[in-house]
């Protein structure tokens, strides 16, 4: 008989959709939560690497005789050796291993390389020739397309918009920094310690890097402090780690990352700058697109934001191209390319609805169908949002005209993701003592993974949630994808329903009978098995799995699979409210609103968290966050937390999250949220600082720098005028 | 608990250490710290190698011989493996390593494992006795206030001696106070929400 993967009804819903606190917190709020930089192996010995201080070089001589003389110091290996060619400021060159990180440290500085300097590119505000760019190795035209008649659009178009917007080259700034511990217990075996988002997918590609088996690297992992879509990947530290593992005879190698190599190499999020033109009829209807854009993120380029984003508009001509530079390459930067083209678009609409003496929200609304296919999410999304915000009461034109130098303003933006669940494998096994364990070779990268795993679990099979042993972060287990693009949810609750699903039949194919009953009669509730149809007729969980004898249940639980348990495709609505400083130039945060579709909720309170932190993340990044690289060393300047801040307690505001969820949402499935809402904040705040003070202050992040030239710019043309 | 009494602290003025600057380049290369006096009083010299260092950590004597140059922060993590305290920034810039240093919040970063004899350190793993949750601790799960968990243990520190001096914050103090303290995930809603929880239940003096 096969079986009907379904949710349950919200009725029958006792743990999923239910607010549950995160079963992780206790040992992260003690302290007691064991990350790979916090794990001191036995013998263990430590390593750092001699970093090429040149954007753009040739190795042309090593020296580590002075360092491998040095007492302590264990072994030596060279990552890149001489003439290789250098690409980026920070790159390790040379790694070093010793029995204390003071000796490693010791014996970095003891080791010569030197270097033919190459010319380097670190910058990218520069507006490329495109005719020059098709040309020249430092850029690289990634995309020309036209579609519909912009050229007659235009013309027809009433009202017509022109701007220059632009975010710059972000870094993850995870607290805990990239790294690994390497050791081979035996010359056969190799077990990894490894700060990841993929503890699977880990052994495949260092195997490949080291001439290993994968089948014997074991990779663990019980925690991560943070990795934003930086640590998806295997990194040269990695590597290295093992290789120096080696060296010295199988002892245990920690590599971690300092905060300088961190922010420098370690993953950025691509800048993005764009001319747009915009143009529309006088009533609002949005008519033509035009923009050229630019960006960068390394050597790789950084990809090309998809605008106009989220808006279908009939006509369009876009081009972009990839600045081609010498800083630490782009990483999947949670919703890559999504934050870039939501200001790139988002601003430049909110300055046509301007210019069009329109209310934003009313220009959204007068255009929704071009947001096909998510029309209708967005147009719920913004009324409950205006409810939240008080937008239709509170908003006022472009330039708050009230006395007094601090001006407040509102802003909004929309967004979109994917969210799909990934590739899942999960065991099940109920012991005839009643107890269960989960084994899945996933990873919990602090979006609640974990609690999730056991909500489903514990509402599919009626038992609470602290009776099951959840057993991740191992690549022993059965084999999850990388958590990114925000697929773990979806994966995980859906490999996991299906396998507690197939295990609670299998028990009940075995106890039926001492219940006078049909196998299809029967329930798990409220940690008993009973007939569905008379609660007096019932078995405890435990008195009901003695019935299995001496074995156990296994059941494997895959995604994807039978049913559809998830799905693909969200919107988001964000609403921003500043007060602008206009003599200071001071941006401050005074309330956002984050209202985000993400299908059906397994752990609301958790879910929650995800938008909240998106959002205070996306505070973050629209008034504080800039890589910013100097020229002429070719090197990063702001290399620690005091020069590249992060948003604090005191800057985020009130925030307020709205999960759409219950009928019409539910019945989508499970889709993931981690990433969405981080998307929309930039433009929101824009928006809302344009509101406030009347001008665009066209770059993120909005410094009171460039708040007061935004400002002193307006007067002098207006001075003109 | 007379650790105070067994070791003083160093406590050298600038122009006093550069004073005996010359004397401690000519102070032989053994264990334990070399006594000196300088303008009438016992000042401690350590290093430049290895010196037997004995710190209070949640109330256990734990020893080892330290390059003086060693952090706290370091010693607690790598000598005696109390990793509650994370290096974040390792310049005492983020908080992810704050402990209590005789009921204050210090930085261990930014404190020498020297410097911090005689003292009483508390980090989170010494709140409360394994298995039991420490009120701060409690309140930070009941508020889902961590997310990947690494700044977590630095802002229950922080927010521990902060409500110590404060328990009736005003937003102003708490914004004040908790702004040395850094999360990447953004789980300040919750810590938010944690402080107000511990302050009485209600919410906080002054709004959200």
């Amino acid at each position: 008989m096969a079986t009907d993967y379904k949710w349950p009804a919200a009725d029958q819903r006792t743990v999923i959709g239910k607010s549950m606190n995160r079963v992780d917190g206790p040992v992260k709020s003690s302290g007691r939560a064991k990350y790979t930089y916090d794990l001191v192996r036995p013998n263990m010995l430590y390593a750092h690497g001699v970093k090429c201080p040149y954007a753009h070089a040739k190795v042309t001589k090593i020296d580590t005789s002075a360092a491998e003389k040095m007492p302590g110091v264990a072994g030596v290996v060279v990552i890149n050796d001489v003439g290789k060619e250098i690409f980026w400021a920070g790159t390790d060159v040379v790694a070093v291993a010793a029995v204390d990180e003071s000796t490693a440290r010791d014996a970095v500085r003891a080791i010569k390389v030197e270097y033919e300097q190459l010319p380097h590119l670190v910058l990218d505000e520069k507006e490329p020739d495109l005719s020059e760019a098709e040309k020249s190795e430092w850029y690289k035209v990634a995309l020309k397309e036209t579609s519909g008649d912009p050229t007659t659009a235009f013309q027809q178009a009433e009202v017509v918009h022109e701007g220059y917007y632009g975010t710059p080259v972000i870094t993850h700034c995870c607290l805990e920094t990239h790294g690994s511990i390497a050791e081979f217990p035996d010359s056969d075996h190799l077990f990894m310690h490894i700060s990841t988002q993929n503890v699977p997918g880990i052994a495949e590609q260092l195997g490949k890097a080291i001439d290993f088996p994968a089948s014997n690297i074991h990779v663990h992992q019980d925690h991560v402090g943070g990795g934003f879509g930086s640590k998806l990947g295997l990194d040269p530290w990695g590597v290295a780690s093992a290789q120096l593992s080696k060296k010295a005879g199988g002892k245990p190698v920690k590599m971690m990352l300092d905060r300088k190599p961190e922010l420098e190499t370690a993953g950025c999020r691509p800048s993005a700058r764009a001319r747009v033109k915009v143009g529309a009829k006088k009533d609002g209807t949005l008519l033509a697109w035009e923009s050229y854009s630019w960006g960068s993120g390394g050597v790789g380029g950084g990809g090309s934001p998809p605008i106009p984003y989220v808006w279908k508009v009939p006509n369009q001509q876009k081009q972009h191209v990839n600045v081609v530079n010498n800083i630490g390459p782009s990483r999947a930067w949670r919703a890559p390319n999504h934050p870039q083209a939501c200001v790139l678009t988002m601003c430049p609409l909110d300055d046509l609805a301007a210019k069009l003496n329109m209310d934003t929200f009313d220009f959204v609304k007068k255009n929704i169908d071009l947001l096909d296919p998510r029309s209708k999410i967005y147009s719920e999304e913004l009324d409950v949002a205006d409810k939240l915000m008080g937008w239709k009461a509170r908003w006022h034109p472009r330039g708050d005209n009230t006395a007094g130098p601090v001006k407040q303003g509102l802003g909004l933006a929309l967004h979109t993701w994917g969210g799909r669940g990934h590739n899942s494998n999960t065991d099940l096994t109920i012991h005839p003592d009643g107890s269960v364990e989960v084994k899945m070779g996933t990873q919990d990268i602090g979006t609640g993974t974990r609690t999730s795993i056991l909500q489903v679990v514990s509402d599919t099979l009626g038992i609470p949630m602290n009776q099951i042993n959840l057993l991740i972060g191992d690549n022993q287990y059965p084999r999850d994808s990388a958590s990114g693009g925000s697929s773990t949810i979806g994966g995980v609750s859906s490999a996991n329903f299906r396998a507690a699903t197939d295990a609670k039949n299998q028990l009940f194919a075995k106890v039926a009978s001492a219940l006078n009953a049909q196998p299809g009669d029967l329930e798990a509730a409220d940690g008993r098995v009973r007939v569905a149809s008379d609660h007096n007729r019932s078995l405890s969980w435990k008195d009901a799995c003695a019935k299995l004898g001496a074995t156990s249940i296994t059941a494997h639980g895959t995604n994807p699979g039978e049913g559809d348990l998830t799905n693909s495709g969200v919107g988001g609505v964000q609403m921003a409210d500043v007060s602008v400083d206009t003599e200071t130039g001071i941006v401050k945060i005074n309330k956002m609103v984050g209202v985000q579709d993400c299908g059906l909720v397994i752990s609301p309170t958790q879910a929650k968290s995800q938008v909240l932190g998106a959002m205070i993340m996306g505070i973050s990044y629209s008034l504080y966050e800039e890589k910013v690289m100097d020229q002429t060393t070719g090197t990063m300047l702001n290399t620690n937390m005091d020069m590249y801040r992060l948003a604090g307690l005191g800057d985020v505001g009130e925030l307020v999250v709205h999960l759409m969820s219950g009928p019409g949402y539910d019945e989508r499935g499970v889709i993931g949220i981690g990433e969405p809402p981080t998307v929309s904040p930039g433009a929101a705040i824009s928006n809302a600082v344009a509101n406030a003070i009347g001008v665009r202050v066209p770059f993120l992040p909005l410094t009171p720098e460039r708040v007061l030239e935004a400002l002193e710019k307006a007067e002098s043309e207006g001075a003109k005028a | 608990m007379s650790d105070q009494e067994d070791v003083k602290g160093p406590g050298i003025s600038r122009r006093s250490f550069l004073k005996i600057s010359a004397l401690t380049t000519s102070a032989p290369l053994v264990l334990g710290p070399t006594v000196l006096e300088v303008e009438g009083q016992e000042v401690h010299v350590y290093g430049p190698g290895k010196t037997p260092v004995t710190l209070n950590v949640n109330g256990k004597r734990l020893s080892a011989n330290l390059e003086p140059r060693v952090t706290l922060l370091d010693a607690l993590r790598e000598k005696f493996e109390v990793t509650g305290p994370k290096r974040v920034c390792d310049r005492g810039l983020c908080g992810a390593c704050t402990v209590m240093m005789d009921n204050k919040a210090v930085y261990a970063c930014s404190v020498l494992a020297i410097d911090a004899q005689g003292k009483q350190i508390v980090t989170t793993d010494g709140l409360a006795p394994e298995g039991k949750l420490h009120p701060v601790s409690a309140a930070f799960v009941d508020n889902d206030a961590q997310q990947c968990g690494f700044c977590t243990p630095g802002f229950v520190m922080a927010t521990k001696a902060f409500l110590d001096k404060h328990p009736n914050a005003t937003k102003e103090e708490l914004h004040r106070g908790l702004g040395g303290n850094f999360c990447r995930c953004g789980t300040y809603a919750g810590i938010k929400g944690a402080v107000a929880q511990l302050s009485g239940g209600g919410q906080q003096k002054g709004g959200a």
